[in-house]
């Protein structure tokens, strides 16, 4: 799939082979097929647009490097923008895990992640900064879904709070804020259940676990290879409960990543970490240039504007 | 939300020209559909409609038809064969919904008078096999399984012992979540199919791919590479009680022609349906709004 693409632009480039200054038409010209590079990344359509309009007025006038073509500076032009949406204001592997004990809350549709994620966040904080961590599971509803995170956390070593059987999540919630005080927990972390971002009555529900805890961090977990939904979930989870950054599972596959643009240019939250496999060391902290050159597929062409 | 806004009874009509079939094929990309995919079905739409009146409701349905014309070859149930056990093998990327769907699958079968069981196999994911016996009870379907760490094509031909001994008419076998560019996980698979082959040169009589309505444009390499290496014969598409519309199942049809049996409209044991093309080509252009 991805040969056509570059078939294609090679084409287009061929075309636009004057030096100088970018025309409007060379940039459109060349714009027409980052679009379609952008959707088939599964950039959600407004935001592809939108981005698109930015690039053009940006692009538009800019001087050729006598080596390379004006398609070939277009597409660097759009790789840039991209880093530049991507890129946060803060280091996103710093979790604010001041005050303790610091609770984070973990929330997202069902399958993304959380449950995972939680485990290596609670190893990560345990190994690189020796943090205290307890986790909690206040997913009543999946099966076996407590016993999951009680598993990781023998795995690696880090406290699950007691499993009580008929306990409501906000009941949950307050007995690990307890709990991580007496025990002299640094930070507690609360894997919520999967749950559908139009589902009014699990919403609630987690925003009274929000409202009870008041998280230091509330991390949206998303699958990197989710499509055009990304937007509508990152903004009503958003919305609703607040979220201060999003982990992109999932990355070790072979998807483009494209809800990740999509979701830091709608809510302005930073993506904070991918996921890049089950295992519980698979985490890294966001680097906006190498998911920028994933989304739009051309990293060689960014490769040689640079050498030129 | 809606594809297209509510149609009134003497609502406006537009020339259907190029700017309105770009609308158009921008909105079947909002669904996932794809870029190429999206182009065949509007220029379908158009072949000798351009410059005509229509109006919004209009141009749903007839946009909804074509959908409905690419489905409706592969909408069909799993098919049952009278080979017993049948064994079905469910795969997908981590975390698609293979496990609850044969929690939903098992009861339905069951309730159709079927004997089944089920097998846990994936042995390698924190309390999957837990998760499964959950499944089982609800089900009321017994689930053999293996300890953690343990190899599952073995586990798979057990299973297929046991089965047989017991003389279930169907035999699911749950697998670990695995993404289709992880070479080593997927030669895991294919050896699990092997091993099923060794007890059985006919089975799996069923191999289901599991596919996440959340995803975008994955799907498409996800069919491709499941196909390969474990010869899926039908797919199920989970999470269409989201907001996701699934667009890239008509990329899919289009592409590979595999069937699809069911699809997922929530957590619950009953909430596994038929796919209904002209339902699915409703919701994805808005037309059941
Ligand atoms: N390959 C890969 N698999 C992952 C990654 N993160 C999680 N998984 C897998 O995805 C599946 C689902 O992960 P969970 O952590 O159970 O997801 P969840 O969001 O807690 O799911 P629910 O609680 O059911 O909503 C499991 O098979 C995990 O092993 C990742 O970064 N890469
Ligand atoms: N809303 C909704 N959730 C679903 C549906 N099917 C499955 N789920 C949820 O999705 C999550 C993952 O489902 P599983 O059945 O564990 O998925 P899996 O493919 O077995 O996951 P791994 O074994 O970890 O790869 C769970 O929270 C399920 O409840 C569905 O049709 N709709
Ligand atoms: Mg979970
Ligand atoms: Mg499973």
């Amino acid at each position: 799939m991805f040969e056509n693409l570059s078939e294609r632009l090679s084409g287009v480039f061929d075309r636009l082979t004057k030096q100088g200054a970018l025309s409007e038409e060379d940039v459109k010209t060349a714009l027409r097929e980052v679009r379609v590079a952008l959707l088939e990344a599964d950039v959600s359509l407004p935001v592809a647009r939108e981005f698109i309009k930015k690039v053009q007025d940006q692009a538009t006038g800019q001087s050729v490097t006598k080596s390379v073509t004006p398609g070939q500076q277009v597409v660097k032009i759009v790789h840039d923008a991209l880093v530049d949406t991507l890129r946060g204001d803060e280091d996103p592997g710093k979790l604010k895990i001041d005050n303790p004990p610091a609770p984070i809350l973990m929330v997202g549709l069902q399958g993304g992640g959380k449950t995972t994620t939680t485990g290596k966040l609670a190893k990560r904080l345990k190994d690189r900064d020796g943090k205290k961590v307890l986790m909690a599971s206040l997913d009543i509803y999946r099966p076996a879904a407590m016993d999951q995170l009680a598993v990781l956390g023998a795995q690696i070593g880090v406290d699950t709070l007691p499993i009580v059987k008929g306990q409501k999540p906000v009941d949950i919630a307050k007995r690990a804020k307890q709990q991580a005080a007496l025990g002299g927990y640094d930070v507690y972390m609360l894997d919520t259940a999967g749950r559908l971002h139009i589902d009014e009555i699990l919403m609630q529900e987690v925003e009274d676990v929000r409202n009870v805890v008041d998280p230091r961090e509330t991390l949206l977990v998303v699958d990197g290879l989710t499509g055009q939904v990304a937007v509508e979930v990152a903004q009503e989870f958003d919305d609703k409960i607040g979220i201060s950054g999003v982990v992109l599972t999932r990355m070790d596959g072979d998807g483009r990543g494209g809800a990740a643009l999509s979701m830091r240019a709608v809510t302005g939250k930073p993506i904070r970490f991918v996921g890049l496999g089950e295992k519980m060391d698979a985490i890294e902290t966001f680097e906006p240039d190498r998911i920028a050159g994933r989304i739009l597929g051309m990293g060689d062409i960014v490769a040689l504007v640079e050498k030129a | 939300g809606r594809l297209l806004g509510r149609g009134t009874t003497d609502e406006p009509r537009r020339v259907l020209d190029d700017d309105m079939l770009e609308q158009l094929e921008e909105l079947l990309i909002a669904s996932d559909m794809g870029v190429d995919t999206a182009l065949r079905i509007t220029s379908n739409m158009a072949e000798g409609r351009v410059g005509k009146r229509l109006s919004a409701t209009e141009i749903k349905e007839l946009m909804a038809q074509e959908i409905a014309r690419v489905m409706e070859p592969v909408a069909k149930p799993m098919p049952i064969y009278s080979k017993r056990p049948q064994v079905v093998l469910v795969v997908g990327v981590n975390g698609s919904g293979k496990t609850t769907t044969i929690g939903k699958l098992a009861s339905q079968f069951k309730g159709a008078g079927k004997k089944v069981v089920i097998a846990a196999g994936d042995t390698f994911r924190a309390a999957a096999v837990e998760q499964l016996q959950v499944w089982g009870e609800r089900a009321g379907v017994p689930v053999l399984t293996a300890p953690e760490g343990s190899d599952p094509a073995s586990l798979a031909f057990d299973a297929m012992t046991r089965a047989q001994e017991e003389g279930a008419d169907l035999l699911m076998i749950d697998t670990a979540g695995r993404l289709q560019n992880r070479s080593d996980l997927m030669e895991e698979l294919a050896k699990i199919v092997r091993v099923i082959r060794k007890k059985d040169e006919t089975a799996p009589h069923n191999t289901l791919l599991v596919l996440d309505a959340t995803t975008g444009q994955n799907a498409l390499n996800q069919v491709d590479v499941f196909r390969k290496i474990s010869d899926v014969s039908g797919l199920v598409m989970t999470k269409l009680d989201g907001t996701a519309k699934g667009g890239v199942l008509v990329a899919l049809a289009d592409k590979f022609g595999l069937p699809i049996h069911a699809i997922g409209v929530g957590e619950q044991i009953d909430d596994l349906a038929p796919f209904d093309p002209e339902e699915f080509a409703a919701a994805l252009t808005g037309l059941d709004t």
